[in-house]
């Protein structure tokens, strides 16, 4: 393919860098992610990408904006309060970048309708903000082999990881289950730094860029824990459990469960 | 010198918001035990029957003690155990 003047302008910063160069920004805009939420994570994350020309970038949440999202969720504004948020986050990343074409999906995701969504896409990043969602979207990705970047933050604190499919371990090597209702507090009644989300997805995003130009280490086989009242990053090692109920030779997991 | 315990954000609220206290040296569930006489309730956050929850993992160091001994890991002083459970906001 054939850059525009344009295009050339725009990303130059990455076509002049070796580690991207312009076989980089090809991959970029040839590639197609699946963000899950279009909240606090979602939107540095869809942000980020649709900045650096990712082609493809389907969105899936079922909410709309309220006015106390915008504390964090800067993708949408005080303009698209009472929006779906998956239309409010379209328009704010193609007016960014209309190379991008962002595909709203407005639905809840489940064990009927994951396994279809994500069907046509290179990279999975959860951005969700519920257990019940993150063991869905953990075992869907090992089951169709796609690439999952996880986020997920709590107070002030973070984690993210880097889920390869066949190479290492998943979601549920670290966490089996999900807790619980009740036994852990829940994010939403528990308040937010604003800022935190921005941590987390800014490196959830830079963990996609890395996997689609195919550069650098990824953050598999580790948690990478952020601290911001330390302020701290920690990792600590997450073995691959040989007897992990969905990616192990002999899983106990063979459909996909939904918890919620 | 005693065992360093890493509190996560989410069992804070019974730890007098420290994010960081002091253990004996013993097995992890020892451990952890003893953790419940000074902060009732984080016990049963953690344990159920003497076995971790399975949605909170225990470090040590910086080993995932489910690929050590479990919860019969031993612990010494200057050890450092991190507590880590899953979380979901978004
Ligand atoms: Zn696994």
């Amino acid at each position: 393919m054939e850059f525009t003047e344009d295009q050339l302008q725009r990303y130059s910063r990455h076509i002049i860098l070796p580690e991207v160069g312009e076989k980089g920004q090809i991959k970029l805009l040839k590639a197609k992610v699946f963000i899950v939420g279009a909240g606090g994570l979602g939107s540095p994350v869809g942000y980020y990408l649709t900045a650096a020309g990712v082609g493809t970038i389907a969105i899936v949440d079922n909410d709309n904006v309220e006015l106390s999202n915008l504390q964090r969720q800067i993708a949408h504004s005080t303009k698209t309060i009472g929006e779906p948020k998956v239309e409010s986050a379209k328009n704010t990343f193609e007016s960014l970048n209309p190379d991008v074409h962002v595909i709203p999906i407005k639905q809840r995701l489940t064990k009927h309708n994951i396994l279809d969504l994500i069907r046509d896409y290179d990279i999975v990043v959860d951005c969700s903000d519920n257990y019940a969602t993150r063991f869905l979207v953990n075992d869907a990705c090992v089951m169709s082999k796609k690439p999952l970047v996880t986020g997920a933050i709590f107070k002030f604190e973070g984690q993210l990881t880097v889920v390869i499919p066949g190479d290492g371990p998943c979601y549920r090597c670290l966490f089996e289950e999900p807790p619980p209702h009740g036994v852990l507090p829940s994010p939403q009644g528990a308040g937010l730094l604003g800022f935190l989300p921005g941590v987390i997805g800014t490196l959830q995003a830079a963990e996609v860029l890395k996997l689609i130009i195919g550069t650098g280490e990824i953050l598999k086989g580790e948690l990478l824990i952020y601290n911001a009242l330390k302020p701290s990053f920690r990792k600590v090692k997450i073995p691959k459990n040989p007897d992990c109920p969905i990616c192990s030779d002999h899983p106990t997991i063979t459909e996909l469960v939904d918890y919620s | 010198m005693a065992v360093k315990v890493r509190i996560p954000t989410p069992l804070q609220k019974l730890t007098d918001g420290k994010d960081e206290v002091e253990g004996e040296p013993g097995t992890v569930i020892s451990l952890i035990n003893n953790l419940d006489k000074r902060f009732p309730g984080i016990g049963e956050r953690i344990s159920e029957g003497g076995k971790i929850r399975r949605f909170i993992n225990i470090y040590l160091n910086d080993e995932d003690i489910r690929f050590l001994q479990n919860e019969g890991t031993e612990v010494k002083d200057d050890d450092e155990v991190s507590i880590v459970p899953a979380i979901a906001g978004g």
